[in-house]
C-alpha cells in the first residue's frame, strides 16, 4: 500500500500541471485577452487559482513521493 | 475532561449554530438579490460599475473567504475561539446592515458600487473566520463518542442560512408592492440581520470559552504563531493538504452542484419559472437538512472517512443520470408523455413598449402552438394597445430560454416579427409576418383590458429601443415555463437526491476536520482546507460548469452549420464534468491516504 501510494504521487503532480495548462491557457488567457467583465475572473485564475493548485498539488504529490503518508 | 460531560452541550450548540445560520443568511440575501441589487448599485450600462459588481461577486465568494480563514483562524488560536467568533459575526452583521443603508448609484454615483464592494468583502472575510471558529468550539464542548452528532448541527446551518434567507425575501417580497419591494423593499431582509445578530451577540457574550483551549492556555501551551506553525511545519502542512484534497475539495464541488448548480439547471436550462424553482429548491432543502444530523450521528457509530467518501462515490456516479432525468422531465416529449398540456403563461417584456406573448397548446392536436402576440406603446403614463395580433407557430416556442423578439411595423401596418425558437441546442431565427387582427375603427385596448386577458408581467427597463414610428420597438423577451405538480414532485426527489449526497459528505465533516489538527492551531489548520475546498473549488462550480455546457453547445452548432456529426450528444450535461472529476479526484486521495478516524481532539 506504502508503494501505491508513493507512487500515486506522480499522478497528483501531473494532474496539477495538466489542470494549470488547461485553466491558464484554455481559459485565463482567453479571459485576459477579452478584458472587461472577464478581467476579475481572469486576475482569479492567474494569480490564485492557478498557483494554489500548481504548488498544492505539487507539493501534495513531493510528500507523496517521499513517504509522509506511508502507513508506519 | 469533555468525555462524560454534555451538560449545557445544547446550550453551546445553539449559541453556535445560531450566529453561524445568521453569517450564512447575511452572505446568501446578497447573492439571491443579486439581480435588483444590480439594478441599485451596479447598472450594467456602466462598464465601471459592472466590473465592480463582477468584483464583488468573485472576490468575496472565492478569493476573500479562505483569507478570513487564516485571519481569524490564527486570531482565534492565540486568543480563544469565543473572542474570534464573536467578533466575526458582529463584523458579519454590521456589513450586512449597512449594505441595506447604502443609498443608490443614482444618488451618490460610484460611492454606492464601491461601499457595497467594501462591506461584500468584509461579510466574505467574517464568513471565512466564522465557521471553523463554531466547529471548533463546539466540537471541544462535545465528547468523543458523540462529537459527529453535535457538531453536524453546525453544519446544517449553511443550508438552513440559505433557507431562511429565501424564505424572508419571499415575505418581504409579497407583503409589499412589486413598486415598493423594488424600490425601498430590498432593504428590509438585511435590516432584519441586525436584530438577529443582536440576539446572537447576547447569547454568545454569555458563553464560556472552550475546555480545551482553556486547557492549553493554562498549561502555556497556546501557538505564538499559529500560521507558521501550521504552513510553515511539513508535518502539520502535509495534513492540511491531505484534508484539501482528500475531503474538503470533493465536498465543496458535491456541496455547490446539489445546492447551487442544479438551482441554476431548473431555472436557467429547463426554463422553469424562479418561483417555482425557489419552491422546489426550499422543499428540497427542507426534506433534506435532517439527514446532515443522521449522517453526523452515524459517523459516531461508523468511520466519518468511509460516510463521507460514499457520499462523494454516490454522487460521481448519480450525477449525469439525475441530470438528464431532470432536463427530461422539463422536456417537450416528456410534458407530451405525461398528458399534461404545455402553457407558457408567464414573459417578461423589456422596453418602453408593451408585449405580451402568450402560447398553449392546441386542445386537439398538441403539438400545435397558438401564440397569441400583443404590441401596445405607451404614450405619458397610459399604455394603449397599438395593434393586436394572433398567429398560430407550430415550433416549440415554448422550449426557449431567450427569445429575440422584434417587431416592425411598415407603411402598410404589417408588422415582422423577428424571433428565435430553440429545441435542443438547436436556435432558429425565424421571420413572421403578422395579421392586424384590429377591425376598422376598432380602437386600441386600454392597458387595464390588455392586462386583464394576459399573465404577463410587464417591466420597463434598460435597452429599449424607440422606432421612429413608435409603433414597434426592439424587447428581450424571457420566457419561462409553469410546470406541472408531476414534474414539480419529480425535480423535487432528483434535488433531494442530491442534497442526501451533500449531507453525506457534509454531515460528518467538521467532526473530522476537528480531530485532524492539534488544539493549539487547530482553528487555523482546518479553517483554511474548508474555505479553499468551498470557496474556491465549490465557488469555482458555476463558472467553470457554465463555461463546459456553452463549449459543448458551441461545438454542436459548428457541427450543425458544418452538416457533420454533433460531438456532443447531451451538451447541458457537460458542465458536470468539472464536479465529476473533482469529486473523483477527491475520492481517490480521501480512500487512499486519509486515515481512519482519530477520534480524539486533546492531543
Amino acid at each position: 500500500m506504502n508503494q501505491i501510494k508513493r507512487l500515486l504521487g506522480i499522478v497528483w503532480i501531473a494532474i496539477g500541471a495538466v489542470s494549470v495548462y488547461y485553466l491558464f491557457i484554455n481559459q485565463a488567457l482567453g479571459m485576459w485577452k477579452a478584458g472587461g467583465e472577464k478581467l476579475v475572473p481572469a486576475i482569479i485564475y492567474t494569480f490564485v487559482l492557478c498557483p494554489l493548485i500548481a504548488y498544492g498539488l505539487f507539493k501534495f504529490g513531493s510528500y507523496c513521493l517521499s513517504g509522509e503518508y506511508d502507513d508506519k | 475532561m469533555s468525555n462524560n460531560k454534555t451538560t449545557g452541550i445544547w446550550k453551546v450548540i445553539s449559541a453556535s449554530s445560531m450566529g453561524t445560520m445568521i453569517e450564512w443568511y447575511d452572505f446568501y440575501i446578497f447573492g439571491s438579490l443579486a439581480t435588483l441589487l444590480s439594478t441599485k448599485f451596479f447598472p450594467p450600462e456602466n462598464p465601471t460599475a459592472a466590473f465592480l459588481s463582477t468584483l464583488a461577486t468573485f472576490a468575496a465568494g472565492f478569493v476573500v473567504r479562505p483569507f478570513g480563514a487564516i485571519f481569524f483562524g490564527r486570531l482565534g488560536d492565540l486568543i480563544g475561539r469565543k473572542y474570534t467568533f464573536m467578533v466575526t459575526l458582529l463584523l458579519m452583521g454590521g456589513a450586512t446592515f449597512l449594505i441595506g443603508c447604502v443609498p443608490a448609484f443614482e444618488t451618490i454615483g460610484y460611492f454606492a458600487p464601491f461601499l457595497v464592494l467594501v462591506l461584500r468583502l468584509l461579510q466574505g472575510l467574517a464568513l471565512g473566520g466564522e465557521y471553523g471558529g463554531a466547529a471548533t468550539y463546539v466540537a471541544e464542548h462535545s465528547p468523543n463518542d458523540r462529537r459527529g452528532f453535535f457538531t453536524s448541527w453546525i453544519q446544517t446551518t449553511a443550508t438552513l442560512g440559505l433557507f431562511i434567507s429565501l424564505i424572508v425575501i419571499y415575505i418581504t417580497r409579497h407583503s409589499l408592492s412589486k413598486e415598493d419591494f423594488t424600490d425601498w423593499g430590498w432593504r428590509i431582509p438585511f435590516w432584519v440581520s441586525i436584530i438577529m445578530i443582536g440576539i446572537s451577540y447576547v447569547i454568545r457574550r454569555n458563553m464560556h470559552e472552550s475546555p480545551v483551549f482553556t486547557k492549553v492556555k493554562e498549561e502555556g501551551k497556546v501557538s505564538t504563531n499559529p500560521l507558521k506553525e501550521s504552513f510553515g511545519n511539513k508535518l502539520n502542512f502535509k495534513y492540511v493538504l491531505l484534508a484539501l484534497f482528500g475531503a474538503t475539495m470533493g465536498q465543496g464541488v458535491v456541496w455547490y452542484t446539489g445546492q447551487f448548480y442544479a438551482m441554476s439547471f431548473i431555472e436557467k436550462t429547463i426554463s422553469v419559472d424562479k418561483d417555482i424553482a425557489d419552491n422546489i429548491m426550499l422543499v428540497s432543502l427542507a426534506l433534506g437538512t435532517p439527514f446532515f444530523v443522521l449522517f453526523g450521528w452515524l459517523s459516531d457509530k461508523m468511520s466519518r472517512k468511509w460516510i463521507m467518501m460514499l457520499g462523494m462515490f454516490l454522487a460521481i456516479i448519480a450525477y449525469r443520470p439525475i441530470y438528464t432525468s431532470m432536463y427530461e422531465s422539463g422536456s417537450e416529449k416528456s410534458m407530451k408523455k405525461l398528458g399534461n398540456t404545455l402553457v407558457m403563461d408567464s414573459c417578461k417584456v423589456i422596453g418602453s413598449s408593451v408585449a405580451d406573448i402568450k402560447t398553449e397548446a392546441d386542445k386537439k392536436d398538441p403539438s400545435i402552438k397558438k401564440t397569441k402576440i400583443l404590441v401596445a406603446t405607451k404614450s405619458d403614463s397610459l399604455y394603449n394597445t397599438g395593434a393586436k395580433f394572433h398567429y398560430t407557430v407550430t415550433d416549440t416556442l415554448y422550449a426557449a430560454n431567450a427569445i429575440e423578439f422584434d417587431a416592425k411595423a411598415n407603411a402598410k401596418n404589417e408588422v415582422w416579427i423577428k424571433y428565435a425558437t430553440k429545441k435542443d441546442t438547436v436556435v432558429t431565427i425565424n421571420t413572421i409576418k403578422l395579421k392586424n387582427s384590429l377591425k376598422k375603427d376598432e380602437k386600441p385596448a386600454k392597458v387595464d383590458t390588455l392586462a386583464a386577458v394576459t399573465l404577463a408581467t410587464f417591466t420597463e427597463g434598460p435597452g429599449s429601443k424607440h422606432h421612429p414610428t413608435g409603433v414597434s420597438v426592439k424587447h428581450g423577451v424571457e420566457v419561462v415555463k409553469n410546470i406541472t405538480d408531476d414534474v414539480k414532485w419529480h425535480l423535487i426527489w432528483m434535488v433531494l437526491i442530491q442534497v442526501l449526497f451533500v449531507t453525506m459528505v457534509y454531515g460528518p465533516i467538521a467532526a473530522f476536520l476537528v480531530e485532524m489538527f492539534p488544539a493549539q492551531i487547530r482553528y487555523t489548520s482546518m479553517s483554511l482546507p474548508y474555505h479553499v475546498g468551498n470557496g474556491i473549488f465549490g465557488g469555482l462550480l458555476p463558472a467553470v460548469a457554465t463555461f463546459l455546457a456553452l463549449n459543448a453547445k458551441k461545438a454542436n452548432d459548428i457541427a450543425k452549420e458544418a452538416g457533420t456529426a454533433l460531438p456532443f450528444d447531451k451538451p447541458y450535461l457537460e458542465g458536470l464534468w468539472y464536479p465529476i472529476i473533482v469529486a473523483a479526484v477527491c475520492l481517490v486521495i480521501g480512500v487512499v491516504y486519509l486515515k481512519s478516524d482519530d477520534k480524539n481532539v486533546h492531543d
